[in-house]
């Protein structure tokens, strides 16, 4: 087990790969009442084309598997798992996105047995036909419910018109069609080629010994048997650098027109660093000029082309990466063509040193207080070991930022080729 | 344990709340101001918020005044508006990077604390009004918002069954307030209620994090104090009505899932003897993944992603939702009201009764460990007047009995049931 300290802001993280290849992560908070457990398999909605476990054949799996095994994985043949966290006075939860799944608890007695519990359900499938044919049900209401959220619909709309094939654009959850085509051998192909503990890892977080914990999930591990797991083999469809369209919407029941901006980044061959430092810039930088301070969304603000709704987001990951902002605006043309001018100007704007300074400090603030949760710690943790960065290393890597860095960043970022426009009109 | 060591003082015109803990890495400061709910006044109460967040005389446009607060590492400032049983309390928070952590002179706190104190009590002014444009923007940004709540079909049928569950209630009123009531607001109608307001709603200040009270105190009398007419100041009790025979109300969009929303009248309110038993039938009807709407509803019959219960405190009134298939309307609404009916009788184990009674624990103590969780629970003690330590509280839980279940679950009666579904197909 080894141990790293983390003095500038108080924490220490006790760390060992286990024989198997399962990652394991604890900070111990006994300060704390509550224990946080995250168990993540490098594995999201994305992974779609890949060579399974022990065959020579590529296959491509129905769209919104990952997010279909996820919801399978909590049945048993005699139960459902929520039961057993609800034995132990814990909660429990999971989510898919495009590049993860997770299982986590939260529970503030029975820690050792809830630990047990979230690792051993992840690590003992039981898939049946009749409790996949069941589970169709469940999740088309889902994916119906979102289908009724529009701001959902414009998000996913406009990623859908930045990508021309790779699966990013289609929905987590994949369609009421596609899921129709999931069977039982599919959810235990993806499983046994993604679930094995080298392509996972564990984080827990909370009130606990870290000596013993750690004991407590090798003895766990010790005592099970995986086969030997080459690495993973998946692959994606080659991907233009540019937009697939400049403009697109639909039409839905909605009072008020929402209308988005999304730019492609190109992260292909970043490292995890350069992931990291991207990410940050990019979130400076539209915080910037966009966030309640910034001068961008004053202008959209004061003029009226957008109203408070306006938000965005800034996603780098290892396959692909984008950047969306928008919101409710009754004049969508107007808006979408003033936005597109901001970002494409953005580049010949002057930051100051106080700019910057305050850019950094806010970022430090905004980090030191997420720092208060559990969930943040363990969650971005382990999304950034994935990327090869260690969370609370970011700390130092904000305060080393220079202006410079922030100006060679953004001379490249945005381009209209990457661009794309996205509505969501009323019906007439 | 204890819910935390709350050290509360009567200061002028205020009540500080002061509750020092080593869990976080910032203060929390939120201040609560508190009128009875009113259609008359609901309105303007809803705008002020916005506008107060938005400038002060200090820092006289919503840029500086943001500026002024990244500069200080992102101090998070927000406000909002809502219903706590028949009264109206408007909460200003506040979050900053604990001083210890940050390589700074001087203390961030201190400059934090003296503009949430302008943001309250030296608001941007022209005239006998807030500043013009802020207001006619933040009436505009409301306007549209009201508009706008249709396309969030959930909070959409939520209102929609209070519409009609609470006709000619105060609880009746909508916390974003009434576009008949703002249309006509002007500026000075507005200014001349802020001041009525900060000189008579009731005033709790909550602080938060590794601080004592000797050291902040000086800081909350210097900003914070004020000649309050505390003589109208009296405790609201909300009215509570008999059901006169249930309702069956259907109404259509355009939309793909339906929204089933029932609504019932507890006639149990917070800190009575009976809130303990309610709270654990709730656990045991639908509150947690484990309960019996969860179990029926979704994993049984496959009918709905989401069926769940919640409960209002200080009004007595007990809310299912569930999102379905048009065409599942009779099923789902027959399945729900089983549940309720197998309560009654006496259809649940002893072990339901204990696990229900787990989880309601493990979720206080988790809200208890989060900054603004902590001062939400004991601002409802100090709404009801009815101060309980946690270890009471969970004394009190533990003593709930399976009669004392089906005793409540008698008591509570069913009074709206609100379907709000497709134009195009479902039987009603």
């Amino acid at each position: 087990m080894n141990r790293q300290e983390f003095n500038h802001i108080n924490e220490t993280i006790h760390e060992e790969k286990m024989d198997n290849g399962l990652q394991v992560f604890l900070l111990s908070k006994p300060e704390m009442i509550k224990t946080y457990g995250i168990f993540t398999t490098n594995y999201g909605s994305i992974d779609q084309t890949f060579t399974p476990l022990g065959k020579e054949e590529e296959v491509t799996v129905p769209e919104g598997i990952a997010h279909f095994l996820e919801h399978k994985l909590f049945e048993k043949e005699d139960r459902d798992v929520f039961q057993d966290f609800t034995k132990l006075g814990a909660s429990a939860n999971a989510f898919t996105s495009f590049t993860k799944t997770a299982y986590l608890f939260s529970a503030t007695s029975h820690i050792y047995e809830n630990v047990r519990t979230l690792v051993d359900f992840v690590q003992d499938p039981y898939f049946s036909e009749q409790s996949v044919e069941k589970e169709k049900g469940i999740i088309s209401q889902e994916i119906r419910m979102y289908d009724d959220q529009p701001d959902w619909r414009g998000f996913f709309g406009t990623i859908g018109s930045l990508y021309h094939k790779h699966p990013v654009k289609v929905d987590i959850a994949g369609t009421v069609e596609s899921i129709q085509d999931i069977s039982k051998d599919d959810l235990y192909m993806c499983y046994e080629t993604f679930y094995h503990p080298s392509n996972m890892v564990l984080f827990l977080a909370g009130n606990f010994e870290p000596e013993e914990m750690m004991n407590y999930v090798r003895e766990n591990q010790n005592s099970k048997e995986f086969p030997e797991a080459p690495a993973i083999n998946r692959r994606f469809p080659r991907e233009p650098v540019s937009a697939f369209k400049s403009e697109n919407s639909i039409q839905m029941a909605v009072s008020t027109p929402k209308a988005y901006i999304g730019l492609k980044e190109q992260v292909a061959e970043l490292s995890g660093e350069e992931l990291l430092r991207s990410e940050l810039l990019s979130d400076m930088l539209l915080d910037f000029y966009f966030s309640t301070s910034g001068k961008y969304y004053d202008e959209l603000y004061q003029s009226g082309l957008v109203d408070d709704s306006f938000h965005f987001e800034t996603e780098w990951e290892r396959e692909f990466g984008f950047t969306v902002l928008g919101g409710d605006s009754r004049s969508p043309d107007a808006f979408l063509k003033r936005l597109k001018k901001m970002l494409l100007t953005m580049k010949k704007e002057t930051i100051t040193d106080e700019d910057f300074a305050r850019m950094k400090r806010k970022k430090i603030g905004e980090f030191m207080r997420a720092l208060n949760s559990l969930e943040f710690i363990a969650n971005q943790y382990t999304h950034y070991h994935m990327l090869g960065i260690n969370l609370f290393d970011v700390l130092p890597f904000i305060e080393s930022l220079k202006k410079e860095d922030m100006e060679e960043f953004v001379e490249n970022w945005m381009q209209e080729s990457r661009m794309t426009t996205f509505q969501v009109k009323p019906k007439e | 344990m204890k819910t935390a060591k709350q050290i509360t003082e009567d200061k002028r015109g205020f009540r500080l709340h002061v509750l020092p803990t080593n869990k976080y890495k910032t203060v929390s400061i939120v201040v609560k101001w508190k009128a009875p709910l009113e259609k008359e006044t609901i309105t303007k109460r809803s705008l002020l918020p916005s506008i107060m967040q938005k400038a002060t005389e200090r820092y006289p446009t919503s840029r500086q005044l943001q500026g002024a607060l990244e500069d200080l590492y992102g101090t998070a400032l927000s406000a909002d508006a809502a219903k706590k049983g028949e009264n109206h309390v408007l909460s200003f928070r506040m979050e900053v990077v604990n001083d210890r952590y940050l390589k700074e002179e001087g203390s961030i706190l201190e400059k934090a604390v003296r503009i949430l104190s302008e943001v309250l009590y030296q608001p941007e002014r022209e005239g006998e009004g807030f500043s013009s444009s802020i207001f006619e923007r933040e009436k505009e940004t409301l306007t549209q918002r009201i508009h706008s709540v249709k396309d969030d079909k959930m909070s959409y049928a939520n209102i929609r069954l209070m519409d009609h569950m609470c006709e000619g209630e105060a609880y009746g009123v909508h916390a974003q307030g009434h576009l008949e009531e703002l249309e006509p607001l002007t500026n000075e109608q507005l200014f001349s209620y802020y001041k009525k307001m900060i000189q008579e709603d009731e005033m709790d200040v909550y602080v938060t994090g590794d601080v004592s009270k000797e050291s902040i105190e000086p800081l909350f009398d210097e900003f914070f104090s004020r000649d309050a007419d505390l003589s109208s100041h009296h405790r609201t009790q909300a009215t509570d009505k008999q059901v006169d025979g249930s309702r069956e109300i259907i109404e259509r969009e355009e939309m793909s899932q339906g929204k089933l929303h029932i609504g019932f009248r507890t006639h149990t309110f917070f800190g009575e003897d009976d809130y303990y038993p309610l709270q654990v039938f709730n656990g045991i009807f639908g509150g947690f993944p484990s309960s019996k709407l969860f179990m029926n509803v979704r994993e049984k019959h496959s009918l709905a992603y989401y069926a769940a219960s919640r409960f209002e405190s200080h009004k007595g009134l007990l809310f299912v939702f569930s999102g379905i298939d048009p065409n599942d309307y009779r099923q789902a609404k027959t399945i729900i009201l089983d549940q309720k009916k197998a309560i009654e009788n006496g259809e649940f184990s002893e072990e339901e009764v204990e696990e229900s009674k787990q989880q309601i624990i493990h979720q206080l103590k988790e809200t208890m460990e989060h900054p603004y969780g902590l001062i939400e629970i004991l601002y409802h003690q100090q709404l009801s007047g009815k101060e309980i330590d946690a270890d009471e509280l969970f004394r009190r839980l533990e003593q709930v009995t399976s009669s004392d279940v089906i005793r409540l679950a008698k008591k509570i009666e069913l009074d709206t049931i609100y379907f709000l579904t497709s134009t195009e197909k479902g039987d009603s």
